[in-house]
């Protein structure tokens, strides 16, 4: 029987004590007025603000669209001219992507009209184009990100840790359902660390309930007016629209909550009983899950993070947030078991299985890094405007936390885990880990923030506070769950064999 | 001169893990073990050091990564530069995503093919080459131990009836 220490809980108390002062601060500094933006940009603008790019961006590539009222449009760009010194560099082959790389980045603006009928309004009154109005428009749209941005932040910190619950608890089924030889003795470590997916969704739940009721704009297709004035998204209103998206939520959370509590019922009620009946329950019970996980699993992705980018679609991208969030998973679970083992704790628990849970996250990251490469190299080799968009705008306004992502997630690990004793190492299980939980942090955080701030990013207090509190959570809760039960299932029928694992 | 070898043959190979432990913890030399099919945890237990295959595998890998990045760029960049979906010609970094197919393929290819060669070469097999198993039932359904014999004849047919073999023989290997 493990009890909670003293010092971890004391640790993760700590944790979101400076979690929440981190979030406070990102909402309290968030700019109010136009005016308060003004002045951060005056202060950013010699360090190149991105922002700057991504506006000036468009007017470049309005101007070649519309050929015919290049006068006008060099006269508007040339307004922007102390934001444009970068345009040309940013820019060297299409001209729609920069027209729709703006897309969402202008949608978010309730006052302004999507890139279309933008394009369309220059070409109408070129004539009496208004810098000034043009510069202020520009500062709203920032505001608007900057506002944004404390709700991003926390909203990825929320959503990454309640998928690793998830992602725990589904590997716990996968388990089940192949009558795995290997695994029981690690049963209890995965049931107590899913535990936190019931509070991790309760807040989800109330992230989404606070976008539905428009306390922020992190999905532009919340807006009506912005559905008003785009036909692309107009036509998803159908799947897009709020109550549908609620009733979503509550059936894919609560439905994954409801297999969570049945299975630990079983579990529990097996160690009491001896009564096999629970075995097979569980058995069941993870089959279905796992076709309900599957489904949902990929609706799940559409809805909270595609649907921020609404105008992008990927057809693998449920697979793809899949594999992000398993893997780390895999890997929380190989941290949690070494550090109780470390304790003195999982005396069961031999090197065998510490080498299996590498190899798995070995094999993820390399499974990730497949379907990130699928993704991105028939996008990137197709060049087509409205799907290459979402990676140019993240190679040029996310260049460092794009890039550093596949570091993390594919040459570390697979440079750390690639030989066999290492993958027996603590410490370098721990390195690799810790690799694999930064980086997909960073992958959320590439999936989330350009949707929703644009270029007007940085891992700021509230990003910093937004991880520290759910991290801290999501100690203190899945710890707390270990310490409720034994740290060995008994009476499971693969228990022995688990024990007895080697390889 | 030829030495005495002892053939002891098991039916089942958890009986020969266990002879093998046995054998080994009674200080009897394990020449050779043959089997008819890789036997989980046998090289371990015969104490053989771990391989060096995959250290080979993985430099090989790395040949075959070298190839392929050489041979794409200049097939696509030097030799005739290719139009990508628009993108610039002469630059290799700039094409590299629509080449990782194949750098990857070849990756493996080099990997694969070279391991195999090289496990071959250094267990000694090759095409048409006489089978060294000293009996064919090893072939089929028995398992073979192959022990220097060292001392009394007696005690060590003794010992080894008692690990569970089938049948042990003195064999005079030349």
């Amino acid at each position: 029987m493990y009890t909670f220490s003293g010092k971890l809980k004391t640790f993760s108390i700590i944790l979101m004590a400076l979690g929440i002062i981190g979030i406070a601060y990102g909402f309290l500094t968030a700019p109010k007025t136009v005016e308060e933006v003004e002045a951060i940009l005056s202060e950013q603008h010699h360090g190149g603000h991105g922002s700057h790019d991504a506006h000036a961006a468009p007017a470049h590539g309005e101007a070649t669209a519309h050929g015919a009222n290049t006068a006008s449009h060099d006269a508007h760009a040339a307004n922007h001219e102390e934001h444009t010194a970068t345009v040309t560099a940013v820019i060297n082959d299409s001209t729609a992507h920069a027209a729709d790389s703006t897309e969402t980045h202008i949608a978010h603006v309730t006052e302004v009209t999507p890139a279309h009928a933008e394009a369309n309004a220059h070409v109408a009154k070129a004539d009496t184009h208004d810098a000034h109005a043009e510069h202020t428009k520009h500062l709203e749209h920032v505001l608007h990100q900057l506002q944004n941005k404390p709700w991003a932040a926390v909203y990825v910190g929320c959503i990454f840790f309640m998928l690793i619950s998830l992602g725990i608890f589904t590997f716990n089924q996968i388990q089940y359902a192949a009558s795995a030889g290997w695994s029981p003795v690690l049963f209890r470590v995965m049931e107590g660390l899913s535990a936190y997916l019931l509070p991790g969704s309760v807040l989800f739940f109330l992230l989404l309930l606070a976008s539905s009721a428009h306390l922020n704009h992190l999905f532009i297709w919340m807006d009506a007016d912005v559905v008003a004035n785009d036909p692309l998204i107009a036509g998803k209103t159908g799947f897009l629209n709020i109550p549908f998206f609620l009733i979503r939520a509550v059936l894919f959370l609560g439905g994954w909550n409801l297999f969570r509590i049945l299975s630990r019922r079983n579990s529990l009620a097996l160690d009491e009983t001896g009564d096999l009946t629970y075995f097979k329950k569980n058995f069941k019970l993870a089959a279905g899950y796992l076709v309900f996980f599957i489904i949902t699993e990929s609706i799940m992705s559409w809805d909270w993070i595609m649907s921020i980018d609404t105008h992008w679609y990927s057809t693998l991208f449920g697979w793809y947030v899949f594999a992000s969030f398993f893997v780390t998973a895999v890997t929380i679970i190989a941290l949690a078991t070494l550090y109780l083992k470390n304790k003195g704790l999982l005396e069961f628990v031999n090197t065998s299985h510490i080498h299996d849970l590498a190899k798995f996250m070995f094999g993820l990251s390399i499974f990730w890094t497949y379907l990130w490469f699928s993704q991105f190299m028939l996008m990137w080799y197709a060049n087509i405007p409205e799907e290459v968009t979402y990676f140019i705008f993240r190679i040029e306004e996310y260049n460092l936390p794009f890039f550093g992502m596949l570091a993390l997630n594919f040459l570390l690990p697979i440079l750390l885990l690639i030989n066999t004793d290492f993958k027996r190492l603590s410490w370098i299980i721990v390195m690799a880990g810790a690799c694999i939980i930064a980086g997909h942090y960073l992958d959320f955080f590439n999936m989330i923030m350009p949707g929703t701030v644009g270029a007007s990013w940085f891992i700021g207090a509230a990003e910093i506070g937004s991880v520290l509190f759910f991290g801290g959570l999501f100690i203190f809760v899945g710890f707390s769950a270990i310490a409720k039960a034994p740290l060995l299932v008994k009476n499971n029928p693969m228990v022995e064999e688990s024990k007895h694992f080697h390889y | 001169m030829s030495t005495k070898v002892l053939h002891v043959l098991y039916n089942d190979d958890d009986v020969l893990m266990d002879a093998v432990k046995t054998t080994r913890a009674a200080h009897h030399h394990i020449e050779e073990v043959f089997t008819p099919f890789p036997v989980h945890g046998l090289d371990k237990a015969m104490g053989l050091k771990p391989t060096r295959l995959a250290i080979c595998a993985f430099i090989y890998g790395l040949c075959g990564l070298s190839f392929a990045t050489f041979m794409m760029n200049y097939i696509m960049i030097q030799d005739w530069p290719q139009d990508i979906g628009g993108k610039p010609s002469f630059s290799y970094i700039q094409n590299m995503p629509s080449f990782v197919p194949i750098m990857f393929e070849l990756t493996v290819f080099f990997a694969a093919h070279l391991m195999v060669i090289t496990f071959f070469l250094r267990s000694r097999l090759w095409p048409f080459k006489k089978a060294e198993n000293p009996d064919v039932r090893t072939t089929d359904d028995h398992f073979l131990m192959e022990v220097a014999l060292h001392g009394s004849e007696e005690e060590a047919l003794e010992f080894f009836r008692n690990t569970g073999a089938v049948e042990v023989k003195v064999i005079d290997k030349h």
